[in-house]
């Protein structure tokens, strides 16, 4: 019959309208400004540069490594080593980045930066609203601006940096693990020493590692 | 299966003149008119020229430009890391970043001889059907949008496309630049609510296709404007190394996820469907059948889908530098046969990186098809062919 396709059509289009109203599934829109559909977890849209504690220049995990940038497919990344050193996580001294930038035009929000860093220092962020006025200071983020703190990291991607934060604290239980025994061992060599000069005290009256020795147990 | 195909192209071998294209002569008083269609047309789905001279509304000489897009990505591939191109080859045709990621993937593990774990493959094989429906519905939505249906199959292709996007983007984090897939596995692991989530999302898709199907295979002006347009023989097809639906709705058996038996394909039960008058008709039927046998592999996948980890712990993500050699990977991706050709000379970068891209070879007999119909149905013809220029000008 001519005219029976439109019309098989018009029915399904009317059954949707009508529908709509009645159930959530159908109506597939959201008001954007006013409603947002709610993110998932995995979202990433722009790199940022996690610290630890309050300050962020102090707790900035960033080692000035330049693997992202080297790594970093369009080359958006802009990193400079510092001149001189702060301590890291385990409290052992490391450069910093003195600039970090990141050009939001360029990034093309692949996540490889992220997947390249040794030291967790960058992550992805979800937040998508990046737009500005200004063409040329506001596309090219600094790296105060890339700062965000670890709990921010726990609020957007809460598993995976459960995951991050358990492997840091094993990483410095390890650290912290081997430089006890290591301090163990030097004073178990002392008291060995000392006592080797205990033994033999008319060989070398008054040697230095005895000494040395008995100011450590003391 | 690769035995009829080469029957064929001993036959046209045989044949005179068969790469020529027919010669169409000008009939009637009028004077020929040389008409630009395109790069900015609403019907070329991107920047893309046909020039065609026309006797009244008929094609007698169609000429296909593109470059508009070309944006290098074969010669910063060979630039970059390894890894760094993978982004990029989400890039190429971004309907379908999952089976980029997937024939990229292949070259690279057939290079460095790199293990992929099980539930990987899995995983690899779900998200590349997702994409074939995906691709395929969209398909089907534009070229009934270019037959004057403005928009309504588009929007319902669309709705299923976001579910099915929905999907990719808790898992990968993007709803089109999915950059999942890696050397020796995926980036992350599916949680099993994510399992239950793409479990729930087949269920509703056969309502989905049979909707579909109701309103449109016996649709009067799909019927009418499509049976019978834009026919491609098989000799030509083979000849001119057209792959994917389009060839197979040429009636030629040949489907490289059954002829290659890459990944793990051997073990789920499909068929692969065949076109029987070689129409834009036929293109869209294919299209459709194709849908229906991909929900089936969703089906047994998701079934199947075993424990493990998702990443070959001796894969190397930093300072990854395959030994010297050549590897070709191909895949049946939802527009054809895509390959990635790479050498490499053991350094970090390749040598050589070269995309077959499906749909560049695929618009090489859009000139043979569109000759002699009129300028209404080379846009239909066009639009069979299903072509992304992201991959096309690359």
């Amino acid at each position: 019959m001519l005219g029976e396709g439109i019309l098989k059509g018009l029915s399904e289009t009317a059954k949707n309208f009508a529908g709509s109203f009645v159930s959530k599934e159908r109506l597939t829109t959201v008001e954007y400004p006013e409603e947002r559909a709610p993110l998932p977890e995995a979202t990433r849209v722009f790199p940022f540069l996690v610290y630890d504690g309050s300050d962020w220049q102090a707790g900035m995990r960033c080692v000035a490594c330049q693997i992202c940038e080297k790594e970093c497919p369009p080359k958006c990344i802009y990193i400079e080593k510092s001149k001189d050193k702060k301590p890291d996580y385990v409290g052992k001294m490391q450069i910093y980045p003195a600039r970090f930038e990141i050009d939001v035009s360029v990034c093309m929000s692949c996540q490889i930066c992220v997947e390249v860093c040794p030291f967790e220092a960058i992550k992805m962020d979800s937040e998508f609203e990046l737009s500005t006025d200004d063409r040329f200071g506001g596309l090219l983020h600094d790296r105060k601006r890339l700062a965000k703190s670890n709990e921010y990291y726990h609020s957007i991607h809460p598993t995976e940096a459960a995951e991050v934060d358990a492997r840091l604290a094993e990483e410095k239980a390890k650290v912290e693990a081997k430089a006890k025994a290591a301090a163990e061992a030097a004073a178990a060599k002392a008291t060995a020493s000392a006592k080797a000069a205990e033994v033999a005290p008319a060989a070398n009256a008054a040697s230095k590692p005895a000494g040395g020795a008995e100011e450590s147990k003391a | 299966m690769s035995a009829p195909t080469t029957d064929l192209s001993m036959q046209l071998a045989r044949q005179e003149g068969w790469n020529r294209p027919p010669v169409i002569e000008p009939g009637g008083e009028g004077e020929l008119l040389e008409l630009a269609m395109g790069p900015h047309h609403p019907s070329t789905h991107g920047v893309f020229r046909m020039d065609v001279v026309l006797d009244g509304e008929r094609v007698i000489k169609l000429k296909p430009v593109f470059g508009y897009l070309h944006r290098n990505h074969e010669k910063i591939a060979e630039n970059t890391s390894y890894l760094a191109s993978m982004p990029y080859t989400d890039r190429l045709d971004y309907f379908c970043s999952l089976t980029n990621n997937w024939a990229y993937a292949l070259a690279v593990e057939k290079l460095s001889a790199q293990a992929v774990p099980e539930r990987a493959e899995y995983l690899r094989v779900i998200l590349a059907e997702f994409t074939r429906i995906q691709n395929h519905a969209s398909t089907i939505g534009f070229l009934l949008q270019e037959m004057g249906a403005s928009g309504t199959p588009l929007m319902y292709a669309f709705r299923e496309r976001e579910k099915i996007l929905d999907l990719f983007e808790s898992l990968t984090g993007s709803r089109m630049m999915c950059n999942y897939m890696r050397f020796g596995g995926c980036r992350v692991d599916a949680s099993a609510a994510w399992l239950d989530a793409a479990r729930k999302v087949v269920s509703g898709l056969p309502e989905f296709v049979d909707e579909f199907e109701r309103f449109l295979r016996t649709n009067e002006i799909l019927m009418a404007r499509a049976q019978g347009m834009g026919v491609l023989r098989p000799e030509l097809a083979v000849n001119a190394g057209i792959t994917g639906p389009m060839l197979r709705a040429s009636g030629v058996n040949y489907d490289i996820r059954k002829v290659d038996h890459y990944g793990i394909y051997d073990r789920f039960k499909f068929r692969v469907p065949l076109g029987d008058h070689w129409d834009i008709y036929d293109r869209y039927m294919v299209r459709m059948l194709e849908m229906r046998e991909s929900i089936g592999i969703l089906e047994q996948a998701l079934k199947e889908i075993p424990g493990g980890p998702v990443m070959d712990p001796k894969a190397k993500i930093r300072g990854f530098r395959p030994k010297p050699g050549e590897a070709y990977g191909r895949i049946e991706g939802p527009k054809g046969e895509l390959g990635f050709y790479l050498i490499s000379d053991g350094s970090p970068n390749p040598y050589r990186y070269r995309v077959r891209p499906p749909s560049l070879i695929n618009l090489t007999v859009l000139e043979d098809m569109c000759l002699g119909h009129n300028v209404a149905d080379v846009v239909l013809i066009f639009g069979s062919v299903d072509i992304v220029l992201g991959e096309v000008d690359r």
